[in-house]
């Protein structure tokens, strides 16, 4: 360690600076507010907890995802958490255990042992909500519709909606025959939608018409035109229709485009998966779906739906806001003064006094005594 | 066509063949690319850019964005993972083979294999599977004399003819994939220039299925 390295952070660990945290804590109050106004509570999830309940159900990625560390006192596996998601549904399942629908949100970090995307941070800002309870579509539309409304507080721009459903996939595999080696197989080359690959691994597939369906959905992806055409899996694909035509409805400004062969979070999605993407960035910049039964491991089944966001990947395409303009105020031991910096910061104005004569750079404007009376003037 | 594309290709053979692939997509460089020292072109479609660069860097520019569509081994993409692309056509050129190539006789003898190679993730992933231990010795270039210098027992190479490896003193012993070029896709770009990118894929596709026949 040399004085040239010493103040370097580790690979995709950063923080946020004045200009941008600003930006950031301004939208995640908003997005807060916005969910409150949707009915949704918020909910402060531990930093760290058992791996037993983090880690279950939510998929087998999340456990390499997820740095662990023994606790002293129990001598049990901690994890630090990758993902608020779980902790939401062991919240939902077991602390609150209401009946009916719970609806739920939640800001915060998580660390992460490898970046989600190339560049990406390891230590990203969560901001999501959840709806447990329901297993209507009224409450996958009301989820998506939050999701858009977020990216739309963020002021990004044109959204594309991204619509899938697992049920289309697993309805084609269902009794398929393959071992759990095979399924993987198929599954890697339908992500990669590799059409030589896929026909290769589908080869001990022994059904000629379904080899031949899976092979097609590597290549249904784009407008609507995709949902023609699919003679299976018909309650998922009208759920598509449903939901396309309420979402065109209440956001005409919004394009969707349908990827039948995406299956993120295959794992534990359980039907519709939907992510919001933005001109100029290649990741999504929010994305959430079905995951019904997840409580299961908690004790308790219940339908659920969700989406989140990371702050800290919007950074970059939020548009910076000009620093707001402070007042100076003189050191000293007036009270008139006192009382006129605590009304001034009382209406949202920053008073910033300068210590040894300093008037620190943001400052437009000052506080000055005209005949014992304390005014703000111009600098 | 409104969207700006960028296509990076394997310079070398693999780019020998692609070139007539994309003529014949209609897309063709505007100048002699083999008489250029510029490395990247302009085409005849407008709008659509060449880039010219070494296999290995073909998926990290697909992957981040910096191009839209690359060609590239099969052989990169397997030892270099394919996350964040889309492979949607074998090009069907450039076509050989990943194999192990030993001594002329050689056997496993004891629990641990030495293997020189540059693939070492498909070589570590390659005997994990046959359940042989391998420790793998990274090599730039010039396997072939990794074995005869006793650095290590065998090697894994892509192997076209056979007549390097004999030339040698080697053999080419197990098969371990089939490598040909693949063209993939940024993911994102096939969204968001999904009717620019799908069109090319297609007339590349139709172009492969042509060289075929």
């Amino acid at each position: 360690m040399t004085m040239y390295d010493r103040w370097l952070l580790p690979d995709g660990i950063e923080e946020v600076l004045p200009s941008s945290a600003a930006r950031v804590e301004d939208l995640r109050r908003q997005l807060l507010d916005l969910y409150r106004s949707w009915g949704y509570q918020l909910l402060i999830t531990p930093l760290v907890e058992f791996t037993d309940s983090l880690l279950s159900g939510l998929g087998t990625d999340l456990d390499t995802l997820t740095y662990k560390l023994t606790d002293q006192v129990s001598g049990r596996t901690m994890g630090i958490r990758a993902d608020i998601t779980p902790q939401v549904a062991r919240i939902d399942a077991h602390s609150l255990g209401q009946e009916g629908v719970s609806r739920l949100c939640y800001a915060g970090s998580v660390l992460q042992t490898r970046p989600g995307s190339l560049l990406g941070s390891r230590l990203p800002i969560k901001v999501g909500a959840e709806l447990y309870g329901d297993s209507s579509l009224a409450a996958d539309i009301e989820i998506i519709s939050m999701m858009l409304e977020t990216v739309a507080c963020a002021g990004l721009g044109r959204v594309t909606l991204d619509l899938g459903h697992v049920g289309i996939y697993r309805s084609l595999l269902a009794d398929s025959g393959l071992d759990s080696d095979q399924e993987q197989a198929v599954f890697d080359a339908l992500q990669r939608k590799s059409l030589p690959d896929l026909k290769l691994v589908l080869a001990p597939l022994a059904d000629a018409g379904r080899r031949q369906l899976i092979l097609e959905l590597a290549s249904k992806h784009g407008d609507l035109s995709v949902l023609e055409d699919v003679p299976y899996a018909a309650a998922a694909v009208a759920e598509l229709h449903e939901v396309r035509a309420a979402i065109e409805h209440r956001y005409p400004n919004v394009d969707i485009y349908f990827d039948l062969g995406e299956l993120r979070g295959y794992d534990y999605h359980t039907g519709l998966v939907f992510a919001a993407y933005v001109p100029g960035f290649g990741q999504a910049v929010a994305n959430g779906g079905r995951y019904d039964d997840v409580g299961e491991v908690y004790g308790r089944a219940r339908p659920a739906t969700g989406f989140n966001t990371d702050l800290k990947a919007l950074l970059d395409l939020l548009e910076q806001v000009p620093l707001a303009s402070a007042i100076s105020a003189p050191v000293g031991s007036d009270d008139a003064m006192w009382q006129r910096v605590g009304e001034l910061r009382g209406a949202g104005e920053i008073v910033i006094c300068s210590l040894s004569g300093e008037v620190d750079p943001r400052c437009d404007r000052q506080l000055v005594c005209r005949e014992g009376d304390w005014q703000v003037e111009i600098l | 066509m409104s969207a700006e594309l960028t296509l990076a290709l394997t310079k070398g053979r693999i780019l020998k063949e692609t070139l007539p692939l994309l003529a014949a997509a209609g897309i063709a460089p505007l100048e002699d690319i083999a008489s250029s020292r510029k490395l990247v072109f302009d085409t005849t479609m407008p709008g659509v850019r060449l880039m010219i660069i070494r296999g290995t860097d073909v998926p990290t520019y697909v992957r981040h964005g910096a191009a839209d569509i690359g060609v590239v081994g099969k052989d990169i993409l397997l030892e270099n993972g394919a996350e964040g692309l889309y492979e949607p056509l074998d090009l069907g050129i450039a076509c050989c083979q990943m194999m192990t190539a030993g001594p002329a006789g050689w056997s496993p003898g004891s629990s641990r294999v030495r293997v020189a190679t540059k693939f070492t993730r498909i070589a570590q992933q390659y005997f994990a599977e046959q359940g042989i231990h391998a420790d793998v010795i990274k090599l730039y270039g010039a396997m072939e004399l990794a074995p005869m210098m006793n650095l290590a027992d065998i090697i894994v190479d892509i192997v076209d003819t056979g007549n390097t490896l004999r030339a040698n003193g080697l053999q080419p012993l197990q098969k371990i994939a089939d490598i040909s070029s693949r063209l993939v896709v940024n993911k994102a770009a096939m969204r968001s220039k999904h009717e620019a990118i799908q069109a090319i894929v297609d007339a590349v596709g139709l172009a492969v299925e042509g060289q075929s026949v």
